[in-house]
């Protein structure tokens, strides 16, 4: 998930380029007070009118507890985004009214449940709720760690290893796993590091985080290295979804390779990694097929 | 309706910035813009239509155009005249 | 010293007996720190001469002087590689009554050796002379005040043109051997102050770049190479300048070390990057027709497998010995591209000349596959198009076109398309890419061009390939 400021027309044009899984359009941070009216009206025209392709679309909007929440909410969900991703989220009820909220646009425009929604969990208590927040709404499809504001709320800093952050982390991706959805790590904002960057990819995607936020295209790549499956990894997947389907044409309940019996969370990694290398673009769709 | 001098947009590549301020009648439109030759009388065009679909008839508007798109046009017009008129013109 | 050939400036020009009407020529690998070109017709103005054709191998920013000895009927005709800044600003409005004649670096060479370029006077700026006039891009002395590595495109004048002026910042003690330009093709050594600025032979464009853009399209084009089927043991590069062309480099160094593979040698332009390639024993040898930056300019004063080559030995189409013929790979930007893969690096899209043919249709013709690496878009100007302003290089020497939005390879090469599918690139129609381009910025209002022809674009072979208009 690559992060754009909401109020840089020429970094809107093309973020698409670079391939990442999905785009956040920042009106909230990134986007001083007194550019809050243009940036939305930026971001509502580029949704409107800019083919991002298959890219999945989030805008991060501002608190609705500020005066520009709402006015966030109608722009975006008017102008079709996939999904609405809410900063600091610290409770269950902060996600029901904002469901309600994009309902009642939707309904204006009449196509109800269209949107999605993200909850980026800031703080503390964020992450004491998490499980609330991630089964809070059917259209919460996945929450993400802010470490920014969440180390700050923990009155510690960021720190290379990220020991400050491994709670909040570990409790977010057992919330989203309960639940049934995805969860994103935070950024990574020294561009020039791209070692520690890559330490901590390798660090969230083991923690069994789905994907991780960038602020520069030139953090895909890395991002992709070490999400993308080896070939090796592919190999083994592949023998195993292999004996899958040979059991099933037996009418065998029992799936086994060389001899030893494939337990059911072997299957289902097998299937996540084949969906992760057809993801990167590595293996065909419709040679799994 | 009133008008404000208001601004909004920047001088980055690939924005516009639109300054607009009261008129005693109809609408100029001065650009400077780096693709002028190219597309100088379409985005004048569309500047006079944003603004006549905001209901703002008689303005000023001076632009300096770093090869935005149209809908960067659209959306700097719309928050200039927002910023002008003290109204929020916003529709779908 | 005896047979000395120093003189001033003037009694050189005396000498030569140059008169109103005759062509004089220019080398320019000063680039943007030429200072002999503006010395000279500034000189030649003050003498009264009228008429004067200037045959540049090339001319930049750093020339708007000559916009007023053109009015002032001094300079009447221009032929050059590119034009920029003011002057080709000025040019594009229709300064000049006679058309600027635009020829390739290899076309420029044949011109001159088959006599259709015709030089009487040439003025070569070198950084070292003795007083006999061998010359050098470089000085081996402590006195050097300048250098510009390769004198490439001054060797067909020094050895074809009636009467050649070396115009040195530092004489040397006879012999300054070895030499590029040989005493034996000069009349005339004229001492100066300064014969370039060396800090501009680069403008800048050896910084690799960070721009997110040209890294995606530098690694995508690393990728046409790697997965070309040229990529073995022995093969040749080329690359041109810009940030996307030097950072390719940087990306097939690393295939290279990965899987043990050496380059013979890279030819053309030559820059830092490949001198790097090159003392890491990833390329053999660097065939050098220009330095491109200060970093390759001490490298062939000081590494005898850099060598030297004139523009005939680099590039002509007339000379079957030529470099170009033997390169497997050349890596070029373009301004425009169009659907026919005709490509454009001379006129902007805004119909002003603000480019250089350099050696694009050169190695383009020869190589044995052109890559153009070339963005969809820059800001709201298309440069994959319907049809390009200017035709430069003829599509049918053009096999691959990189953008951000795809490869697109030309149907001529389908052999070379199979292959980068089968590697896994995105390879596209290039209608596609040009009906890309229009869904996002819209359609160009058509170009205000007058009748008046301001240009003339020579293939390398000597016939016309397209003109430019005036532009209103």
């Amino acid at each position: 998930m690559m992060f754009v400021p909401g109020n840089n027309p020429g970094m809107m044009a093309d973020a698409h380029i670079y391939g990442p899984d999905s785009i956040m359009l920042d009106l909230e941070d990134s986007v001083t007070m007194a550019e809050k009216d243009a940036a939305r009206l930026l971001v509502y025209n580029a949704l409107k009118s800019i083919d991002y392709g298959s890219t999945e679309m989030v805008v991060r909007i501002n608190p609705l507890s500020t005066p520009y929440g709402r006015k966030d909410v109608e722009a975006v969900v008017k102008a079709g985004v996939d999904v609405v991703r809410m900063p600091k989220t610290e409770t269950a009820d902060e996600v029901r009214e904002l469901e309600a909220e994009i309902l009642k646009v939707e309904e204006e425009i009449g196509c109800p449940g269209r949107t999605q929604i993200m909850a980026a969990i800031e703080s503390a208590l964020g992450v004491v709720n998490a499980y609330e927040i991630a089964t809070a709404s059917k259209r919460m499809m996945g929450i993400a760690l802010g470490a920014e504001d969440y180390s700050a709320n923990l009155k510690t800093q960021r720190t290379p290893g990220g020991a400050e952050l491994l709670l909040a982390r570990e409790t977010i991706v057992v919330a989203a796993r309960a639940a049934g959805i995805a969860c994103f790590d935070t950024v990574y904002s020294n561009l020039d590091d791209m070692d520690t960057f890559r330490a901590e990819v390798q660090l969230i995607k083991t923690l069994g985080f789905d994907g991780k936020s960038i602020i520069n295209p030139r953090q895909i790549e890395v991002v992709n290295e070490v999400f993308t499956p080896t070939e090796k990894e592919i190999l083994k997947a592949r023998t195993i979804i292999a004996a899958i389907r040979d059991a099933q044409a037996k009418g065998s309940g029992v799936v086994s390779v060389n001899g030893k019996m494939v337990d059911r969370p072997v299957v289902i990694r097998a299937e996540r990694t084949i969906a992760l290398a057809v993801a990167a673009g590595i293996i065909d769709k419709e040679e799994m097929i | 309706m009133e008008l404000k001098n208001a601004v909004a947009g920047t001088l980055e590549s690939g924005d516009i910035m639109i300054q607009i301020g009261p008129a005693a009648q109809g609408l100029s439109i001065e650009l400077d813009s780096s693709v002028e030759a190219q597309f100088g009388r379409q985005i004048r065009s569309l500047i006079a239509e944003t603004l006549q679909g905001l209901g703002i008839e008689k303005a000023q508007v001076k632009a300096v155009d770093k090869g935005a798109l149209d809908c960067t046009i659209r959306a700097r017009v719309t928050a200039a005249a927002v910023r002008a008129t003290g109204k929020d013109v916003w529709k779908d | 010293m005896r047979n000395s050939k120093l003189s001033s400036l003037e009694e050189a020009i005396r000498r030569s007996g140059l008169r109103d009407g005759m062509t004089i020529s220019f080398h320019h690998h000063f680039r943007g720190g030429d200072k002999v070109v503006n010395m000279v017709v500034d000189k030649l103005a003050q003498m009264g001469f009228k008429d004067l054709k200037l045959a540049a191998s090339s001319l930049s920013d750093v020339h708007a002087p000559l916009i007023e000895h053109i009015k002032n009927g001094v300079i009447t005709g221009i032929s050059t590689s590119g034009l920029r800044g003011e002057l080709a600003n000025a040019i594009s409005h229709g300064l000049m009554a006679e058309p600027v004649v635009f020829r390739s670096h290899g076309g420029r060479g044949s011109a001159i050796a088959s006599g259709e370029l015709h030089i009487d006077v040439a003025f070569l700026g070198a950084s070292s002379s003795d007083e006999l006039g061998n010359a050098c891009g470089f000085s081996r002395s402590e006195n050097a005040k300048s250098i510009c590595g390769s004198l490439g495109y001054a060797l067909p004048d020094a050895r074809y043109a009636d009467h050649v002026v070396v115009i040195t910042d530092d004489l040397v003690a006879y012999p300054n051997m070895p030499m590029s330009i040989s005493a034996a093709d000069v009349e005339s050594v004229v001492v100066v102050d300064s014969v370039g600025d060396s800090s501009k032979i680069s403008a800048g464009a050896i910084r690799d770049s960070k721009n997110p853009r040209d890294i995606l399209l530098a690694k995508q084009a690393a990728k046409v190479v790697i997965n070309s089927g040229l990529f073995e043991d022995g093969f040749s590069i080329q690359t041109g300048t810009g940030g996307a062309s030097l950072a390719v480099v940087k990306y097939i160094r690393e295939s290279m070390l990965q899987k043990g593979i050496k380059a013979s040698f890279a030819l053309g332009g030559i820059t830092a990057h490949m001198v790097k390639l090159h003392e890491e024993g990833l390329i053999g040898k660097l065939i050098d027709v220009q330095s491109f930056d200060k970093v390759a300019a001490e490298s062939i004063k000081n590494d005898p497998f850099h060598q030297e080559v004139s523009a005939v030995e680099y590039a002509s189409g007339m000379h079957k010995g030529s470099a170009v013929h033997a390169l497997d790979i050349v890596i070029l930007s373009a301004l425009e591209v169009d659907v026919d893969f005709n490509v454009n690096v001379l006129v902007g899209s805004d119909g002003i000349i603000r480019g250089a043919i350099g050696g694009h249709q050169d190695t383009a013709a020869d190589s044995a596959l052109s890559i153009i690496v070339c963005p969809l878009l820059r800001g709201r100007i298309p440069c994959i198009v319907p049809k390009v302003t200017t035709l430069i290089t003829p599509g049918s020497t053009i096999d691959v076109v990189v953008t951000e939005y795809g490869i697109a390879v030309n149907p001529g090469r389908p052999e070379v398309a199979e292959r980068l599918r089968l590697a896994g690139l995105k390879v596209v129609d290039i209608h596609d890419l040009a009906a890309k381009a229009t869904s996002i910025i819209g359609t160009p209002d058509p170009l205000p061009f007058g009748d008046r022809v301001v240009g003339i674009v020579m293939n390398r072979d000597g016939s016309v390939l397209d003109k430019i208009h005036i532009i209103r």
